[in-house]
């Protein structure tokens, strides 16, 4: 965990904006994603699911649908509890939470599966699904997350005894000194509800078990399968080195697809109880109400201290978090928010309670910024909440508390390490590229017509590369060291001295991963990037490998393809020493070839020794082995334990980017509907593989955090029903909602990874919430509108402005 | 006994003929029945437009309509964009303005922009973006797709034509599917997209 200092090095491949060399299948259509998958006697599956938010299943009859024609085997939850174990589950004390494949004995949600069927066509699975009788019995629902702490609520969990899977207060720092010394404390009750990922293509997979062999083979579009594959082996009653899960390419993720492990759970247990393949792909209405990952779903309670002259002190809150019924990933989501815990800011303190409940809803998983989106927002809204208290610009008072470029590596109150940054820098390119002296005296012109415009600034962290001691340091005794978190590259260099590349625990999933790794060796071996043949490795054979999720693939693999070309060219160098006749010290790397140093014409290109190395072993040194491949596993460059008594939470989030996202946005406060004028971002995601590949990041990544703010939420009612079950009522932005936007980089390198590379796939999210809820501020500023609910709906903005009028009898507008 | 119907149809320039159950949606019966994957199923209830084809030149849901509603009728799927191991301008466009992500929208999005090219051959940024509002898109946020849009729009009005019907034959680019995987450098650094509106990188 060296500081090396990389100076600014010319590059030939790392930061141009080549074509993606992944797109051509896709232009043709030839995606080969999950569903487009046949094998040979494969039968299909359809799930039926709970109507009922929680009720006790009395009883199943499926002698209906398995007698019809077609169909193969009708499983219920019971017989899949015996067929597999309970479902993976990092959290605090699985057994009293369990969670299985199909419900057993009672349902916890709307959309909870209770029994499978597999047919001969999916229109038969189906078919026969709509003849399952069960019946049910009622209990009373809980939905409001609050209400589950109350005493008395109804128990989603009976053996948990209460609604309460985790609960523990954190203190950094002396918080009551720094509250009692402040000149300012603003509080505030802050709500984020929930939304996901919603890629259009949703999770399916094809199980082949095979009797003769014992092997279970799951062609899935889930990524991150081999790092926690034990896990699934275990479910699914097979000894981990005969599950072999098969990358597919996957349609969109954002999250939802990390390790997404019920759909290829079912199919595999399916596949082993009829003997031959089995296709499960969920419909829209599966993927939304019982996908493994809804996004948070937060309540807070939140304290910021601060002095007259904007000095932000520290931070003191309470939050409540939704996890639904089944808590899959413990409160690993939490673990991201005390990862950037206090902003690019130098709050010195700070206080987090988390109280992770349990509800009547479909599981919480993960969605582009695992949790810290949700952080950005609260501690943005915070700050702004402190600006306007103070009377001081949210610009300055953002300038007033920035770390300093000279302050880094710096640790924040949590322990955990930002590695370096220049947020000023951030900021006043942003400011650069918006002219807000107009912005602002337009704003003041088209309130005398009655139009309401605002501008949002903010600024704001996207922290990189998790090490997985984030899924543990919530307990005393958790039997784990620090954790190494790897990416594995294994490079081949046949005899043409062609290079193909092989990636571990992931498929495609949309972002540019095999453009990145393109790019990377190219920038190693001086060939093209379209020439680098890139594929996928099951997880049978897998090296260790985490898998892309907190945008850590590209830094990760950046690492792991330097060590693996490193590797390689030891033993070209060898070789080349001695059909040179020199010394090995005496050579080196230029041009795609080894040579003879300032020699160009004693030269052996990589074509020619690979030829000697996969033909002519014989004559070459007895020490030298046939063949050139190596593979590189990277561990993660820098974590740390936490501390013993956990006021200390190490190091385990450190690569950390660092935007500004300025909107300036119209509301009309007749409608509550929001139109874009103008969106600036501009985002520090450290040295920079591809640019406009990165840009594609940033924009899509805010196109979701619109809908976040504005429109999307898996909203159950009262009485614990789904009520956005489909597109009718999920509303995911349109192009006529998503502004273009105006991208700046900075590109501040990182001191602890290959090139400095630091992630950048979630920024857009993570950002725009708090931006978007600050522009709205400032456009109703005259009804004291504060946005302290997201979405922020029509109707939301509509009773804002006019709690805002009853408070303010005088404006009539 | 499954009551089953004769259908009779042209797709990408062939004429297919099969029996199929009413109930039976075009998307599947392109699919499983023809093998037409570039077809993909997002909502199944008509919203997303990732299912999105062309039926006698015009982009239908192929999610909510039956298969024997195509009887009789031209159908145009993303296969029948590149012929002769060329890529559609179209698809083209999308490459180089790196018009999509995941590509799970993009046969659609593309099938879409031949209709909207067909209507309106140089549309503006503003009808580009409300013609393409019918499909969702959740990667890209729809700026480099708007970008490809009318990058197709300029490279087809300077030269390759198509009737949008029936799609060009011709490809318009110098690269093809087949020898994008084989041939040095048929992806150039994109130096022009230091202009690009979209992206203004600075050290």
């Amino acid at each position: 965990m060296a500081v090396t200092q990389q100076p600014k090095v010319e590059r030939k491949w790392i930061g141009k904006s080549i074509r993606r060399v992944e797109d051509p299948r896709f232009l043709l259509g030839r995606g080969a994603y999950v569903d487009d998958i046949t094998l040979p006697g494969m039968l299909h599956a359809a799930i039926l699911r709970s109507p009922y938010p929680h009720a006790t299943i009395k009883s199943i009859d499926v002698d209906a649908a398995r007698s019809l024609p077609g169909v193969v085997a009708v499983v219920t939850g019971a017989e899949a509890a015996e067929l597999c174990a309970p479902m993976p589950d990092f959290g605090p004390a699985p057994d009293k939470h369990v969670w299985r494949c199909l419900a057993v004995d009672k349902v916890r949600y709307v959309g909870e599966g209770v029994a499978a069927v597999v047919a001969k066509s999916r229109y038969l699975a189906e078919d026969a699904r709509d003849l399952i009788q069960v019946d049910y019995e009622p209990l009373p629902p809980i939905v409001d997350p609050e209400q589950a702490l109350e005493a008395g609520a109804p128990l989603v969990h009976d053996a948990l005894g209460s609604n309460v899977a985790y609960e523990r207060t954190f203190t950094f720092g002396d918080v009551d000194k720094d509250f009692a010394e402040a000149e300012v404390v603003v509080s505030d009750r802050l709500r984020w509800n929930r939304s996901g990922g919603q890629p259009l293509e949703t999770v399916g997979a094809v199980a082949h078990y095979d009797l003769g062999t014992g092997m279970m083979t799951i062609h899935c579009n889930s990524l991150t399968f081999s790092h926690f594959l034990f896990m699934m082996a275990n479910t699914l009653k097979v000894p981990s080195n005969k599950l072999d899960v098969k990358p597919v390419n996957a349609g969109g993720s954002f999250g939802s697809k990390f390790w997404a492990v019920k759909v290829a759970v079912l199919s595999g247990m399916l596949s082993k109880r009829v003997g031959r393949p089995v296709k499960l792909v969920e419909d829209r209405i599966d993927n939304i109400s019982n996908c493994d990952h809804h996004g948070s779903d937060r309540v807070y309670y939140v304290e910021m201290a601060a002095m007259r002259d904007g000095t932000l002190r520290s931070l003191r809150l309470r939050t409540i978090d939704d996890y639904g019924a089944y808590i899959q990933f413990g409160t690993g989501t939490h673990g991201n928010s005390l990862a950037q815990l206090v902003g690019p800011y130098r709050i010195k303190t700070a206080q987090y309670q988390v109280q992770a409940v349990l509800t009547n809803k479909c599981q919480q998983g993960a969605y582009r910024g695992f949790g810290s989106e949700v952080t950005n927002w609260m501690v943005e809204r915070m700050v702004d909440l402190v600006a306007q208290e103070i009377g001081m610009d949210a610009v300055d008072i953002r300038r007033r508390n920035f770390i300093q470029p000279d302050q880094f590596p710096y640790f924040i109150p949590t322990g955990n390490m930002y590695d370096s940054g220049n947020y000023e820098a951030v900021l006043d390119k942003a400011l650069g590229m918006i002219d807000l002296e107009h912005w602002r005296a337009e704003q003041k012109r088209l309130r005398e017509e009655g139009r309401y415009i605002g501008i949002g600034v903010i600024s704001a962290q996207e922290r990189s590369v998790f090490s997985a001691t984030e899924f543990w340091f919530w307990f005393d005794e958790p039997a784990a060291k620090v954790t190494s978190s790897p990416e594995s590259v294994t490079l081949t260099v046949d005899g043409a001295g062609n290079i193909t590349a092989t990636l571990y625990s992931c498929a495609f999933w949309g972002n540019s991963a095999e453009t990145m790794v393109a790019q990377l060796v190219a920038e190693e071996f001086d060939v093209e990037p379209q020439n680098v043949n890139i594929v996928y490795s099951g997880s049978n054979r897998s090296l260790p490998a985490t898998g892309p999720g907190g945008s850590r693939f590209t830094v990760m693999v950046a690492g792991a393809v330097q060590g693996a070309s490193t590797r390689i060219k030891e033993k070209m160098f060898k070789v080349a020493g001695h059909l040179l006749e020199a010394d090995v010290g005496d050579l080196e790397w230029a041009d795609g070839a080894v040579r003879v140093k300032g020699v160009p014409e004693r030269s052996k290109p990589t074509a020619e020794i690979a030829a000697w190395l996969h033909l002519f072993k014989h004559s070459l040194p007895d020490d030298i082995e046939s063949g050139l491949e190596a593979s590189k596993v990277y561990d993660h460059p820098y974590t740390t334990m936490p501390s013993d008594d956990r006021t200390n939470l190490g190091v385990f989030y450190p690569f950390m980017g660092n935007a500004c996202h300025i909107p300036v946005i119209e509301v009309d406060i007749t409608t509550g509907h929001v139109t874009f004028l103008q969106y600036v971002a501009v985002h520090d995601a450290g040295t920079l593989v591809n640019p406009r590949s990165l840009g594609g990041q940033i924009i899509g990544g805010t196109a979701q955090g619109i809908g976040t703010a504005l429109y999307e939420q898996y909203a159950y009612d009262k009485d614990g029903q789904l009520v956005t079950s489909s597109y009718m009522d999920y509303l995911i932005p349109s192009a006529m909602e998503v502004p273009d936007l105006e991208i700046g980089h900075e590109e501040t390198p990182s001191p602890f990874t290959v090139h400095g590379i630091k992630g950048g796939g979630e920024g857009g999210r993570m950002m725009t919430p708090a931006a978007l809820s600050a522009a709205i501020d400032d456009a109703l500023a005259p009804f004291g509108v504060r946005c302290n609910e997201l979405p922020a709906t029509p109707e939301r903005i509509v009773n804002w402005i006019e709690e805002g009028r009853s408070r303010q009898p005088k404006i009539t507008q | 006994m499954v009551d089953r119907h004769r259908v009779e149809l042209v797709v990408n320039g062939e004429t297919e003929t099969r029996e199929v159950e009413p109930r039976r949606l075009l998307v599947d019966f392109l699919r499983e029945d023809l093998g037409l994957l570039g077809a993909h199923i997002g909502c199944e209830h008509g919203v997303c437009g990732t299912c999105t084809v062309l039926m006698n030149g015009e982009t239908i849901r192929s999610c909510i309509t039956f298969a024997v509603q195509a009887d009789g009728q031209e159908i145009t799927t993303v296969e029948g964009l590149a012929s002769n191991g060329k890529f559609h301008p179209v698809q083209e466009a999308f490459w180089e303005k790196q018009g999509l992500q995941c590509g799970y929208c993009t046969p659609a999005m593309m099938l879409r922009t031949v209709e909207i090219l067909r209507e309106n051959p140089s549309p503006t940024r503003e009808q580009v973006r409300e013609g393409i509002a019918s499909q969702l898109c959740r990667c890209t946020g729809y700026q480099y797709i708007i970008d490809a849009v009318l990058e197709a729009a300029r490279t087809m009005s300077a030269g390759t034509q198509t009737d949008g019907k029936v799609p060009v034959t011709q490809g318009a680019g110098p690269s093809s599917a087949e020898a994008a995987a084989q041939t040095p450098g048929a992806g150039p650094a994109l130096e022009e997209e230091a202009e690009d509106a979209s992206r203004q990188k600075e050290s």
